[in-house]
């Protein structure tokens, strides 16, 4: 019987099968953020076990709410930096030097096809668009991770995602999974794998990739995975160089990976995304999906780029090509944040921070703030965000604030009229 | 292991997400028992009231997906702070599921139409639920009925509950 990605990884990861159906994985990564990480960490120190499994496998971030905003937090990442130094984590990226989790680990070149990797945030899952098993994972196997290297996970069963067709002009990555996210609904994935694959698929760069992947926790999902191709190999190329003699070999080696053509699945869905239209969600639920066009002319006070979901280059160059030359609705505020240091200058070099700001945005430094009513952008209630974050919880962004997730483009349209609109981009019916 | 009996809180509702359980804003706390007050302050549910209702409760019954959303662990903290220490639903979200069988604690699922008979028994009762870990059965209790349910648990899930969590577990072992 054939295998799937996931299966595969797995297999090649056991180190031992406590129960039926339940595996004990070796981890090629232990990614850590400041507020799910202390926790683990003053735990291991109080149980006289402050040790790590490896300080080369185990990567670290201050993103959430940074620089801190209070003494709690302060305290959050003074703990972090402590525990880093301590243990010769080198890869550390503090104050200056740091960016949301799920855009600056993959940017680094850390994770790659067939590694397995846990953090303590659901959006892990981010991870998969390179082939790799990612999940996201609470306070505890965080802490077993830290210590040894390991973590449970119960066998995978995959759902294969087919993504048929050509996008439009104008429809983006964040479009198409909001449309899947509509079509499995909230726990359709629960327990599974999301396997992503067809033309749609092979079309997309990295940076698209990771936000089909990211968002494969709101149907549930454990991992939103990618099969490893050329343009895997040409993002991860000036980290792997050394590795192997040639681009090619890398992908032969990377292509052990792919599901078996016997593979089974516990569900294959088909979708042409050759007429698929912007989407944007309207309730509580990620779930809760209509086009933009059933949504076009509701008001919002807030817009907001950036996220593990669409904080990356790709999405700030797409929204600033929609803002140059304009100005954003007397009735919104826009706020814009680069996902990483070198998204921000990059963006700084293209011009495209300078477009954002003459349109009247407020640039922010790289951090996770806003989409989860942490700091820089936290709505008032009765409020509402045109957002190209992830979560459209009630509450999320601010007590009593409402959420409408987007694609940049659509963002930058909507910040332009001050309702929600299609972007010039989308042409189509 | 952790006390698995008690009161019951019923949750009339599917898609109870962690942001309900324990807002953001709180996950900077640096201490579970810092959390106790903020329990379910969000939950959107007509007629609950966190700051009446919880109180004296010791196991959660609701509907489906219970706990999706974010990692947080403080999720199934913020229960634990409460006296909570078990929850019956159809689902879980996985990571919130696995969160409870790591600190010790139990996420059970029941089918739908058990729930419902829950719900339709002993919701709006003064109901208590006791836990029959030998015999995997719940003894569901009030004034007027009293009725067992069985359940069914893995077992590494069930070894996670006798050994008091994860930490410990794996470090003896691996």
């Amino acid at each position: 019987m054939g295998k799937t990605l996931a299966q595969k990884i797995f297999d090649a990861h056991t180190v031992d099968t406590p129960a039926p159906g339940v595996r004990v994985l070796s981890l090629d990564r232990v990614f850590c953020h400041e507020i799910t990480t202390p926790i683990a960490i003053n735990d291991l120190v109080a149980i006289g076990k402050d040790r790590v499994f490896d300080p080369e496998k185990i990567k670290a971030v201050i993103d959430h709410v940074t620089p801190a905003k209070d003494s709690k937090t302060a305290e959050q990442g003074k703990t972090m930096r402590e525990w880093a130094k301590r243990h010769g984590i080198k890869d550390f990226f503090d104050i200056g030097a740091n960016g949301v989790c799920h855009a600056i680990f993959p940017e680094k070149g850390f994770v790659r096809p067939g590694f397995t990797v846990i953090m303590g945030d659901s959006h892990t899952c981010t991870h998969g668009a390179f082939g790799a098993f990612a999940a996201g994972v609470g306070t505890t196997d965080l802490e077993v991770g830290i210590l040894k290297g390991v973590c449970t996970m119960r066998e995978p069963a995959t759902i294969k995602v087919v993504l048929n067709g050509k996008l439009r002009a104008g429809v983006f990555a964040k479009d198409v999974i909001l449309a899947v996210i509509k079509l499995l609904t909230v726990n359709g994935a629960t327990d599974k794998v999301i396997e992503f694959t067809g033309p749609a698929v092979d079309a997309m760069g990295m940076d698209s990739r990771m936000t089909l992947c990211n968002m494969a926790i709101e149907a549930g999902g454990t991992c939103g995975v990618c099969y490893p191709d050329m343009v895997t190999v040409d993002f991860l190329w000036p980290f792997i160089q050394n590795d192997f003699p040639s681009r090619e070999a890398a992908l032969a080696e990377y292509s052990k990976w792919l599901p078996d053509a016997d593979a089974v699945y516990d569900k294959v869905v088909t979708m042409d995304v050759s007429e698929l239209e912007p989407m944007v969600t309207f309730g509580y639920k990620p779930d809760q999906v209509k086009t933009v066009r059933e949504m076009e002319g509701t008001p919002v006070n807030q817009i907001y780029i950036g996220s593990c979901t669409n904080g990356r280059l790709e999405d700030l160059r797409i929204a600033a090509g929609i803002l140059k030359g304009k100005k954003i609705s007397e009735n919104v505020r826009a706020i814009v944040s680069p996902a990483t240091p070198k998204i921000y200058r990059d963006a700084l070099k293209e011009g495209i921070i300078e477009i954002f700001m003459d349109a009247g945005f407020c640039v922010t430094n790289p951090t996770c703030g806003a989409c989860l009513g942490m700091s820089n952008g936290v709505l008032a209630n009765g409020e509402s965000c045109a957002s190209t974050t992830n979560r459209n919880f009630n509450g999320r962004m601010g007590k009593g604030g409402m959420v409408h997730l987007m694609s940049p483009a659509t963002a930058a349209a909507t910040a332009i009229a001050g309702v929600i609109t299609n972007s010039p981009l989308f042409t189509g019916k | 292991m952790k006390n698995f009996n008690g009161k019951i809180l019923f949750l009339d509702r599917s898609d109870i997400n962690t942001d309900e359980i324990i807002p953001a804003k709180y996950l900077t706390e640096l201490t579970k028992a810092a959390l106790k007050p903020y329990c379910l302050e969000d939950l959107s549910l007509p007629g609950f009231d966190p700051k009446k209702d919880i109180a004296g409760k010791s196991v959660i019954v609701t509907r489906a997906n219970f706990g999706c959303g974010s990692s947080r662990e403080h999720a199934p903290w913020v229960l634990e702070c409460n006296g909570i220490n078990i929850v019956i639903a159809e689902n879980f979200a996985r990571i919130f599921r696995q969160n409870m069988f790591n600190c010790g604690l139990m996420a059970i699922s029941l089918e739908p139409a058990v729930i419902d008979e829950l719900f339709k028994l002993f919701a709006g009762t003064d109901a208590t639920l006791t836990t029959d870990l030998e015999n995997k059965t719940f003894t569901v209790s009030n004034a007027k009925t009293s009725k067992v349910y069985p359940f069914t648990i893995g077992e590494f899930d069930l070894e996670l509950v006798k050994a008091g969590g994860w930490v410990s577990y794996a470090d003896s072992k691996y």
